[in-house]
């Protein structure tokens, strides 16, 4: 009996079953200001300041002024664009991490069209030439790995990637081929002189379009994965690839359907970051945003409205850390490590909605029962 | 000739980045953990063994080799292992999603040794380049008299000692992996770790113990990165995570049996420089040669898919979390 009862670990750990949505809520956000204050505290390690102050920094430096707040809200849309792009993709179980690829395409595509349609057409009947080749581009670069998948059962994270490195390649092809000025070995700005291509201010805003566009998007995937026969169908291969044969679904074309959609919005994406944001094309043009968004995707569960605020945070927080950079003159990539660490405790807490942990029970409780 | 042996000992030193990344993941792996976060890993690596030199070589006034490499080495394998530690706890603890903790964990990993890359470039001043000479010299110590063996010594001798390291651990791994009990154990926690504990195997341990001493491995690819490719520089374009990928995909390419990593990492390393030694390449149809290692990974892993060989297959548990109560 005593060896027995030197074996019982200390915690004990089952799964929870149903969690009320407000408590898998509050989970959450304790975590996040969990994370909020293990960061202040290494804030202060590294620049010895109040760390509330620094907060009120990040605040500024993502909606200080009037153009930092629209950068903020043109950043969360790019974000929540690739994030749209790749929930069809995830909610199939298919680890599409080639976003970055994507929208590199979707971005050569576009700049392709204002460069070589330029001074053959007016600017506006330009932007949906552009959307389209920007979303058979993202098209053609899903397709591929989605083909693969389906036909022979290829490892598709790893098929993805390459596909992203191969964009890579081929994005530093274009940009030796376009470069201007010659020898500079980047593209700089396309057709600053009479904006050809690039979007129209809207209502006055310079980014009203992008807004648009990707809330037009966050509606039309939300119906898609929920209210579709196609979206059901998505749901059904990630849950269960037998059970949706033996439903008759046909996996194969799900497979690669999804794939053309997810591989499609990741390339407007590029075409919003062309067109309506950078007015270059570069090998960071994605900027690492197609490895950001898997973590937003997941983390949202692919609930398009959910997204909306898991890339207003991100971008909110890559915003303000920058700040804190540039103001107390620290590598920008500080702000890599405090969004890593964010991350680190919304993917932990995770943990503590679907499972239980109790303690050990005392000796003496276990005896009188 | 001579352009022969300069593409063969680039390649080779290319290519003992990934292998190290690669036998590490290969470990990693086997175990049924799909650590992502190898990039990171080697970030993390190649950042702690610069920062430990850098301070070493500023305060001794004639730095002693062996305690350069000494303290470079025992830097990456802690700051790896502490990376690997904590992507463990994350995945089989808290049982968090594999890939989605390995992308989280590469921009925590490539956020924090930029960070701190370019602190040390700007203490060490001047041009804002660190440069650790001493120790990076130490690392690239060849087998004496090399050249007297004429090409040959060229060849395969031309190297410092890490490059031979990686080799032998690339067949140690192997050894342990398919000679001995614990490897065999290992190997069941991958397949199938439910039946392994029901053989009394500790699945948790098994899979902590082979994260951590993967990620070590995978670390020193950091560490030869910074001290030999680099040459003891630091350079934040993010390269490490382009070659950290790479070995996440020769683990595929050698299909999860390390020696076939080791001449798969030098093919690696020869494509990747190919375009160096083909004369008459413009400047954007280099960039295009510069694409053939992934599109090789990529037609490999059709092939692979295709011939469906039962060997050649990923460990059956790969990427899943065990949870003792689930069915």
């Amino acid at each position: 009996m005593m060896k027995h009862k030197k074996k019982e670990p200390l915690f004990r750990i089952s799964k929870s079953g149903f969690v009320p949505l407000h408590k898998a809520w509050a989970i959450r956000i304790g975590a996040l200001l969990l994370a909020l204050v293990v960061c202040a505290f290494i804030i202060y390690s590294i620049i010895k300041l109040n760390p509330l102050k620094v907060y009120g920094t990040m605040f500024q430096g993502a909606f200080g002024t009037n153009k930092r707040m629209w950068v903020t809200i043109r950043d969360t849309m790019m974000l929540l664009c690739i994030g749209l792009g790749l929930a069809p993709a995830f909610k199939m179980r298919f680890w599409n991490i080639g976003a970055e690829g994507q929208v590199l395409v979707g971005g050569i595509a576009s700049a392709a069209c204002m460069i070589y349609l330029r001074g053959k057409m007016s600017s506006t009947a330009v932007l949906p030439i552009m959307f389209v080749c920007s979303m058979l581009a993202g098209a053609i670069w899903g397709f591929i790995p989605g083909y693969f998948k389906a036909k022979y059962g290829t490892n598709e994270t790893l098929f993805t990637l390459m596909m992203n490195y191969i964009a890579i390649q081929l994005t530093s092809y274009f940009v030796a081929l376009w470069e201007n000025p010659y020898g500079s070995n980047t593209v700089g700005v396309i057709n600053s002189r009479d904006k050809f291509g690039w979007f129209p201010p809207i209502f006055g805003q310079m980014y009203g379009l992008n807004v648009i566009i990707v809330l037009v998007l966050v509606v039309f995937i939300y119906i898609y994965l929920n209210y579709t026969k196609q979206g059901f169908e998505i749901s059904v291969v990630g849950d269960s690839e037998n059970t949706a044969k033996y439903c008759g679904i046909d996996v194969k074309r799900v497979i690669i359907r999804t794939m053309i959609i997810s591989g499609a919005i990741c390339g407007i994406a590029g075409f919003l970051a062309v067109a309506g944001a950078g007015h270059t094309i570069s090998v960071s043009t994605a900027g690492g945003r197609g490895f950001t968004t898997i973590i937003v995707a997941w983390m949202a569960k692919f609930n398009s409205f959910v997204m909306v605020l898991f890339s207003a945070l991100l971008v909110f927080l890559e915003k303000g850390a920058m700040e804190i950079a540039s103001r107390y003159q620290l590598s920008d990539y500080v702000s890599n490590m405090i969004i890593g660490i964010i991350l680190f405790f919304i993917l932990g807490s995770e943990f503590f909605i679907n499972f239980k942990v109790r303690l050990r029970q005392r000796y003496a409780k276990d005896k009188s029962q | 000739m001579n352009q022969f042996i300069s593409l063969f000992q680039a390649s080779i030193v290319f290519g003992t980045v990934i292998l190290f990344g690669a036998v590490g993941e290969i470990l990693t792996e086997k175990s049924g953990n799909l650590n992502l976060g190898v990039p990171g890993i080697m970030y993390l690596g190649s950042i702690a063994s610069l920062i430990g030199v850098f301070y070493y070589e500023r305060y001794a006034e004639n730095p002693i080799p062996i305690v350069c490499i000494l303290i470079a080495l025992v830097c990456a394998i802690i700051a790896s292992m502490l990376g690997g530690l904590l992507f463990s706890f994350m995945t089989i603890t808290l049982r968090c999603n594999q890939n989605v903790m390995g992308l989280a964990f590469n921009i925590f990993a490539g956020g924090f040794a930029n960070f701190y890359g370019g602190s040390l470039n700007k203490l060490a001043g001047g041009v804002g380049q660190i440069n650790v000479l001493a120790t990076s010299a130490a690392f690239r110590t060849k087998i004496p008299s090399y050249q007297s063996l004429g090409p040959f010594g060229h060849l395969f001798l031309s190297y410092g000692f890490l490059v031979y390291l990686a080799i032998f651990l690339a067949f140690a791994i192997s050894w342990f992996l398919t000679r001995s009990t614990v490897g065999l154990n290992l190997r069941s926690v991958g397949e199938n770790p439910a039946t392994a504990d029901a053989a009394g195997i500790n699945v948790t341990k098994y899979k902590y113990i082979s994260t951590c001493v993967g990620a070590a491995i995978s670390g020193l690819g950091g560490l030869y990165y910074v001290m030999d490719y680099m040459k003891g520089t630091w350079d934040s374009d993010g390269s490490v995570e382009g070659l950290g990928w790479l070995a996440v995909a020769l683990v595929i390419f050698a299909s999860w049996k390390a020696p076939r990593a080791i001449w798969g990492s030098y093919l690696f390393g020869m494509l990747s420089w190919a375009y160096f030694y083909i004369p008459g390449l413009t400047r954007s149809s280099q960039e295009i040669f510069k694409m053939l290692p992934y599109i090789v990974t990529v037609l490999v892993l059709i092939v692979v898919a295709y011939q469906h060989k039962p060997d050649n297959q990923p460990p059956n548990a790969l990427g899943l979390p065990y949870f003792r109560e689930d069915r």
